[in-house]
C-alpha cells in the first residue's frame, strides 16, 4: 500500500473543491457545455448513452481494504450498487448524477482515491503487473517506479495537452501480465550485467484503429534516469506527434512513420540535454517513496500446511489449481478472484461483493487487494493454510469461479449497452460465451484461451491481442462482429489475424465454438495451447471450419 | 460548434431530437412545446430537413438543460407513437439489454 502524506491529501481536497465549483457553475449556466467538457474530462467524467460515467483510477492496481469499501459505498450511495473494473486498472461508475459527483469525489478523496488523468490527452493512470511485489523473481517492485512516474507526470504542465492520450505500463516479470507491449510506453524492470537496476523501454505499442506492438528503443535505461528518459520520449512526441488528425495522433504512428531507430535517436538527443538535470531520481527520493509502501510482516510458514492437504473437496482442488499462484514468500499464495461468473458482465462487482472482499482482505491478505487488466481482482498475500477457508468465503459471494485464463475468463468492454462510441454490444456476447463454456471440465480440457471483446475499433477490450478477438462493427444498422485469432498480449505480444467476413450477433457464439472445436481436433498434443496451435497452423484451417457452412 | 442552422442536415424518414439531461445525464427528447421529456412519445416528430434543422437549433440553444443534442431516426407505430429507429436509440430508451449485477 502507498500512504499519502499531508500534501497529497490537501491537493486532493483542493481538487474536489475546484470541481465542486465548476459543477455548480455548469448547473447554474455560468459555464457552457463547451467550456465545461474539458474540465469534467480532466476529472474522469464522461457522458455515455444513459448517464454520466465516472472513471476512477486505481494506480498500479493496488487497493487497501478501506479504499475498496469506499468504492463500494460510492457505488451504493451515488450509483446503482455496482462498479465495472476496466482493462486499465480503473473502476467505472455508470449512473452517476452530475450534481452528486463532487460529493462522490470527496468521499473517494478521503481515502486517497481520485479520477485525475483518467481522461484527456495526458499521461493516464500508470498501470503495473497486478502481482507486483509478491510474485517470485522480480528484480524490484514495479509499483515504486510507477509511483515515481505518477508523481512526476501528474498535472505536469508540459504534458497536459499532448497530441493524444498517453498510457504507460510497467512489469518486472518475464511473464508480462501488464501488457506492456501494447502501451505507448512499456517498461520492463531488469538488472544489467553489472547488477544495476534499470529499464528496457518500449515505445509505440497501442491498439485501436491501427494496432502496433511496442518496439524497444533503449535496452537499458538506468533507474536513476527513468524520469528524464520518459520526459525525453514525451518531449519528442509532444513536438513531432500529429495534431491535425486524431487517427494519427498517438505516439505509435510517430514511431511507425519515423521508424523506431530514428525515433530512438531523436529521444537520445533530447535525453542528452536533460539527463543530468534535476530529473535524476536520487536514492533519497526512491527511499522515501519505498517507505510509503507498506509490506506485510510475513511469518515463517510451511510451504505445504496440513490444512491444504486435508481439504479434499474436488471443487476446492479445481479452484486451487486454477486460481492460486506461487508467492515469493514460502507458505503464502496469490489468489485471483474471478469477476467472470457464468452469465455475468466481465469486470462488474456489486457493492456487497466489494465489501465482502474488503473484509476477506483484512482477514486473509493483510488488508490488500489488487486489480488486474484482465478485469479480475486478486488477494496478494494469503497464507496457504487459509486457502480452504478463503475459498469457501469467496465461493459464497460468487468470485471463486475456477476459470482464470480459461475460455470463459473473457475480457470485454462495456460496448453498446453503455458506451456512446460503440457499434455493437460486448457484454451479451461475453455472457452467451460463458454459458456455452460453463462446463469446467470442458474449459480445462481446452486449456489457456483468452477471448477479448470490443464494441468498436477503439479496442478497450483489447480484441486485437485476444487469442480470439471479437470486434463489434455496424452494417446497415445491424450488429456484426469481426473475429481475429492468434493475438496475444503478453511478452510474445502479437496482433491477431482476421479470419474472414464479419458474422451476425446471433452467430458469434457458434463461430467461437467452431473455432474451439477445430483447435481440439487439430492440436498436436493435449497440452498444445490454442495460441501455439494457431501459430503453427495459421488461420486457414480455422477459417475453413468457420465458413464452410456459412 | 457550427450552428445547426448552418449545418447540412439529411434525414431519411421521421426523426426526433434527443440529448442527455445536464443534471443527471438522463435521456431526453425535444418536445413540440419547446421543452424536454424523458418520454419518447412526447417527442416532436419532424419529417423534413428544414424542420429537423429548426428543432435541433432550438434544442442546442438550451445549453443549460441538455448536452449533446442530435437528430435520431424513429419509426411511427400504428398508433402514431414514435419508436426508436435503431438499436442504439432502442438501448437509450429501454436501458441496457442485460440484467444489472445483483448481489451473488
Ligand atoms: S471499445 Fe468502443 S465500445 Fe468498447 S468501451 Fe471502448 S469506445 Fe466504447
Amino acid at each position: 500500500m502507498y500512504a499519502y502524506d499531508e500534501i497529497d491529501r490537501a491537493f486532493l481536497s483542493e481538487r474536489v473543491s475546484e470541481f465542486r465549483d465548476q459543477v455548480a457553475r455548469r448547473l447554474s449556466g455560468e459555464l457552457t457545455e463547451d467550456e465545461f467538457k474539458s474540465l469534467r474530462l480532466m476529472n474522469g467524467v464522461y457522458l455515455q448513452l444513459h448517464a454520466y460515467m465516472f472513471r476512477v483510477a486505481i494506480p498500479y492496481g493496488t487497493l487497501s481494504s478501506a479504499q475498496l469499501r469506499r468504492l463500494a459505498a460510492v457505488a451504493r450511495k451515488y450509483d446503482r450498487g455496482y462498479g465495472h473494473f476496466t482493462t486499465r486498472q480503473n473502476i467505472q461508475y455508470n449512473w452517476i448524477k452530475l450534481a452528486e459527483l463532487p460529493d462522490a469525489m470527496e468521499e473517494l478523496a478521503e481515502v486517497g482515491i481520485h479520477a485525475i488523468q483518467t481522461s484527456g490527452n495526458c499521461v493516464r493512470n500508470i498501470t503495473a503487473d497486478q502481482w507486483s511485489g509478491v510474485t517470485p523473481g522480480e528484480v524490484d517492485d514495479p509499483r515504486i517506479w510507477a509511483e515515481v512516474l505518477r508523481q512526476y507526470t501528474t498535472l505536469h504542465p508540459e504534458f497536459s495537452f499532448l497530441p493524444r492520450k498517453f498510457k504507460i505500463a510497467i512489469t518486472a516479470s518475464d511473464h508480462d501480465r501488464a501488457a506492456i507491449k501494447i502501451h505507448d510506453i512499456g517498461l520492463k524492470l531488469k538488472r544489467n550485467d553489472e547488477g544495476r537496476l534499470g529499464f528496457e523501454v518500449l515505445v509505440g505499442g497501442g491498439l485501436g484503429r491501427t494496432p502496433f506492438i511496442g518496439k524497444t528503443v533503449n535496452a537499458f535505461v538506468p533507474a536513476r534516469d527513468i524520469v528524464s528518459y520518459v520526459e525525453a520520449v514525451l518531449r519528442v512526441y509532444n513536438q513531432c506527434g500529429r495534431r491535425d488528425n486524431i487517427y494519427k495522433a498517438r505516439i505509435k504512428i510517430l514511431v511507425h512513420e519515423l521508424g523506431a531507430e530514428a525515433f530512438a535517436r531523436d529521444v537520445e538527443a533530447e535525453w542528452a540535454q536533460i539527463r543530468d538535470s534535476a530529473l535524476v531520481v536520487d536514492d533519497d527520493m526512491v527511499a522515501d517513496i519505498r517507505s510509503r509502501f507498506s509490506y506485510p510482516d510475513y511469518q515463517e510458514l510451511p510451504e505445504t500446511p496440513g490444512e491444504l492437504v486435508r481439504e479434499t473437496d474436488p471443487h476446492f482442488r479445481t479452484w486451487l489449481h486454477n486460481s492460486v499462484a506461487p508467492h515469493k514468500e514460502p507458505g503464502y499464495a496469490i489468489v485471483t478472484l474471478s469477476l467472470k461468473p457464468v452469465g455475468g458482465a466481465p469486470g462488474d462487482a456489486t457493492a456487497e461483493q466489494m465489501d465482502a472482499i474488503a473484509d476477506l482482505a483484512d482477514r486473509y491478505s493483510f488488508g490488500e487487494i489488487r486489480v488486474g487488466h484482465e478485469q479480475n481482482l486478486a488477494l496478494p498475500n494469503v497464507a496457504k493454510r487459509d486457502l480452504p477457508a478463503l475459498w469457501r468465503a469467496l465461493d459464497r459471494i460468487g468470485v471463486a469461479t475456477p476459470n482464470v485464463n480459461l475460455v470463459s475468463d473473457i475480457i470485454a468492454c462495456p460496448g453498446l449497452d453503455y458506451c456512446s462510441l460503440a457499434n455493437a454490444r460486448s457484454i451479451p456476447v461475453a455472457q452467451e460465451l460463458t454459458r456455452r463454456f460453463a462446463d469446467h471440465d470442458l474449459a480445462a480440457m481446452i486449456g489457456r484461451l483468452h477471448i477479448n471483446i470490443s464494441g468498436c475499433i477503439n479496442a478497450c477490450g483489447h480484441h486485437h491481442v485476444g487469442h480470439i478477438g471479437i470486434l463489434g462493427v455496424e452494417k446497415n444498422g445491424e450488429e456484426f462482429y469481426q473475429i481475429t485469432i492468434g493475438g496475444r498480449a503478453d511478452e510474445g505480444a502479437v496482433v491477431g489475424t482476421l479470419i474472414g467476413p464479419a458474422v451476425r450477433f446471433t452467430e458469434v457464439a457458434d463461430v467461437i465454438e467452431d473455432i474451439v472445436e477445430a483447435y481440439l481436433a487439430l492440436r498436436a498434443r493435449p497440452d498444445e495451447l490454442f495460441i501455439d496451435a494457431v501459430a503453427r497452423l495459421g488461420v486457414q484451417p480455422f477459417k475453413e471450419r468457420v465458413y464452410a457452412t456459412r | 460548434m457550427t450552428s445547426p442552422l448552418q449545418q447540412k442536415i439529411k434525414i431519411t424518414g421521421p426523426s426526433i431530437v434527443t440529448a442527455n439531461r445536464t443534471s443527471d445525464g438522463a435521456v431526453i427528447y425535444r418536445t413540440a412545446q419547446q421543452g424536454w421529456s424523458v418520454d419518447l412519445a412526447k417527442a416532436a416528430v419532424v419529417r423534413t430537413a428544414d424542420a429537423a434543422r429548426a428543432l435541433l437549433a432550438e434544442a442546442v440553444a438550451d445549453d443549460l438543460g441538455a448536452v449533446g443534442a442530435y437528430i435520431a431516426p424513429v419509426s411511427i407505430a400504428d398508433d402514431g407513437a414514435p419508436t426508436p429507429g435503431n438499436l442504439r436509440e432502442r438501448i437509450r430508451r429501454n436501458g441496457v439489454t442485460i440484467d444489472l449485477p445483483v448481489c451473488a
